[in-house]
């Protein structure tokens, strides 16, 4: 991996997932150091920063689409990012959370929000404030133009590294027996 | 075993009668397939096993040897092709890997592996078809059935109990069971059955065996599935 002049502005977030592909990105260990000559963080959940910069060179996606503010989020980052990477089985095929999506939403909110037992006065939270979910779970392809995938759930830490470092070697990501993983 | 074809540059023997697959096969060489099985008769469906002959594009499966033909099987064009089918077949069920019980075991997985499937490229069909947990010791997830037919050709020509067909056309064609309910415990299916052996995906599960192989141990963990043509099917 050649160092390049400039480090690239890196943002993260996680739409419906779970953490676990940040997480699984933190399990790089002492390679984040290493990473880090290379890359500086810009928005993420690793970072204080609200908004993507206009001038990101990657995004990386975690997680479905679940809701009108995953949505927003993801436009965001598909227009300040030149690449957009969708890593782990939820950003790609919507993934366990996807196994709503032959119920209906409002049974769903029904029993969770308002008929379960032991709640008391229970209703459907209705604030503004809050993103309506959406009808189904999406892949986020389907909203947006995606440039690369990290499957897995999550991804081990070798194969999120074996994609970072061939992209930022220039290279066309590929992950061989052991690394390819879709669970 | 006098007559050869060439098989990506390599020479093939065959006996009369034998199928491209199945002299390819007997001579280690791996083509991707999922509807193929060595114990039955060619299905033709999942149409991975497509190679090209003498420039023309067919199912290996089906295709006879013949002395002297050309074939090309591992090449970037097929590949690219059967990644294509592949990706249609994950998109047109549930595959939602992390939670299967089949997951590190089942063909079409370890298929997508071996072509490097990074997504499934094309818009989700989200199927909604109910499980069948009607019967004491099977559970049917038919969300994720690739219609390969393989438990269909087992009940019918092996266990002579024709449990299960295939029914409706077009997208909506798929796997039905035969009994006038329509559920599985109203046949005579049994866990013993070939038809309960052959299921290349996770259609076909055991109750009350949950993810029994630890993780690194299964059978596409230790070794891909252009490695098992030997010890699978090399007779």
């Amino acid at each position: 991996m050649n160092a390049p002049k400039k480090k690239l502005k890196v943002a993260t977030t996680s739409l419906a997932g779970c953490f676990g592909c940040h997480m699984s990105l933190l399990d790089i260990d002492e390679r984040l150091f290493t990473l880090l000559e290379h890359i500086e963080f810009d928005r993420s959940p690793l970072t204080d920063i609200k908004t993507v910069s206009p001038d990101c060179d990657i995004g990386i996606i975690e997680g479905g689409l679940c809701n009108a503010e995953n949505v927003h989020v993801l436009r965001e980052f598909r227009d300040n990012c030149k690449i957009l990477i969708a890593i782990g089985a939820c950003a790609i095929n919507g993934g366990l959370p996807a196994q709503r999506n032959h119920l209906p939403l409002t049974t769903i909110l029904e029993e969770v929000y308002h008929t379960s037992p032991g709640l008391s006065n229970g209703m459907i939270p209705n604030d503004p404030e809050l993103p309506l979910p959406l009808n189904k779970v999406h892949p986020i392809h389907e909203v947006v133009k995606i440039d690369y995938f990290m499957p897995g759930c999550p991804p081990s830490a070798d194969a999120i590294w074996k994609v970072l470092t061939d992209l930022l070697a220039g290279k066309e990501p590929e992950l061989g027996h052991g690394l390819m993983h879709y669970d | 075993m006098s007559q050869t074809f060439i098989l990506d540059g390599k020479t093939i023997p065959f006996a009369d009668g034998q199928t491209i697959m199945q002299a390819a096969t007997q001579a280690g060489v791996f083509i991707p397939h999922l509807c193929y099985h060595p114990d039955f008769k060619p299905h033709g469906s999942c149409k991975l096993c497509t190679v090209k002959v003498n420039g023309r594009q067919t199912a290996s499966c089906t295709m006879r040897a013949m002395a002297g033909m050309v074939v090309e099987s591992d090449t970037p064009e097929i590949n690219a092709e059967r990644l294509t089918l592949t990706q249609m077949l994950f998109v047109e069920g549930n595959h939602f890997c992390p939670s299967c019980e089949q997951s590190g075991n089942c063909q079409l997985q370890a298929t997508a592996y071996h072509l490097g499937m990074m997504s499934p490229h094309f818009d989700h069909f989200f199927p909604n078809r109910a499980v069948d947990a009607s019967h004491p010791e099977v559970l049917l997830d038919f969300n994720r059935c690739i219609l390969c037919s393989l438990c269909v050709r087992a009940s019918r020509d092996v266990d002579g109990k024709n449990v299960f067909a295939l029914s409706g056309r077009g997208i909506k064609t798929h796997l039905i069971v035969n009994a006038k309910s329509g559920q599985l415990a109203d046949t005579h299916f049994t866990l013993d059955d070939k038809a309960a052996q052959v299921c290349p995906v996770g259609v076909i599960l055991k109750k009350r065996r949950g993810f029994a192989v630890p993780i690194g141990e299964r059978t596409y963990d230790k070794q891909p599935i252009s490695a098992t043509v030997d010890a699978a099917e090399g007779n």
